[in-house]
């Protein structure tokens, strides 16, 4: 049906409006958001996550031009933690396919909540 | 640079490239132990976060791994999404995004933890299920 559609387009717009917002106002936290909107269009949790990073890279991109804009932040603010984060990312998408995120984000989640908590308390 | 900033970049890239929220754990390193505004924090990690998004990106697309068509209007939204975040974000202030920012994760994160456990309840999927998925 072409209305179907037509509203499926509009559900990916609107809730990639919310990936945007969410990632643009906190810095992060856009993966939460198009992770699950992927999955409900049919990807299987990994094709999720890949894409998620795919829709992510744009949108942050011009979020950290804001930031930079705006004068929060200057361009060679994340520099220092380059080289971890390298290192990080390469292993990650080479351990991917090999481990389940299912279970890294339930150790994750007992970080989440401990960090949110102290993060309400401050 | 710090053995602690290299450990929290470290952190973070595994995580993020998985697309795991790993953005999050710099910018939580960065309010709660370096006492980082919060929009510098987020501003920091989105910084962060381009060459790494991008390496996993190239590394995904040359595997065919990402169906460009199918997210073309979520990057769209998302990029009005984000440009209205941020226009409003001085109407907040750093007080109020950092309590809705820890409120944000505590309920994902009681979420990530009840989807876990679940998980592991579901006795007829055994650990090879977990790992291999």
């Amino acid at each position: 049906m072409k209305t179907d559609k037509i509203k499926g387009h509009l559900i990916d717009f609107g809730l990639g409006a919310v990936t945007g917002f969410i990632n643009g106002i906190f810095g992060s936290g856009g993966g939460m958001v198009a992770v699950p909107l992927l999955t409900k269009k049919g990807m299987e949790q990994k094709q999720a996550h890949r894409n998620a990073v795919a829709v992510l890279l744009p949108v942050s991109a011009i979020s950290a031009f804001l930031y930079v804009y705006k004068d929060i932040v200057s361009p060679l603010d994340a520099l220092e933690y380059l080289p971890g984060g390298i290192t990080g990312a390469v292993a990650g998408t080479l351990i991917i396919s090999k481990i389940s995120p299912k279970l890294l984000k339930g150790i994750f989640g007992g970080f989440m909540v401990y960090a949110g908590v102290r993060l309400l308390l401050r | 640079m710090t053995l602690k900033a290299l450990l929290a970049g470290l952190f973070s890239g595994l995580l993020a490239s998985m697309g795991l929220g790993g953005g999050s754990v710099l910018v939580l390193y960065l309010v709660l132990f370096n006492n980082y505004p919060q929009l510098k924090a987020g501003g920091t990690n989105l910084l962060f976060f381009i060459p790494i998004a991008l390496i996993s990106v190239i590394i995904y697309t040359v595997k065919k791994q990402i169906r460009y068509n199918d997210i073309i209007l979520i990057i769209s939204g998302g990029v009005l999404g984000c440009i209205a975040g941020i226009s409003l974000s001085p109407y907040f202030g750093n007080g109020i995004i950092k309590k809705a920012f820890g409120l944000f994760i505590c309920i994902l994160g009681i979420k990530e933890i009840i989807n876990t456990v679940k998980l592991y309840l579901k006795k007829e999927q055994d650990s090879d299920i977990i790992f291999k998925e």
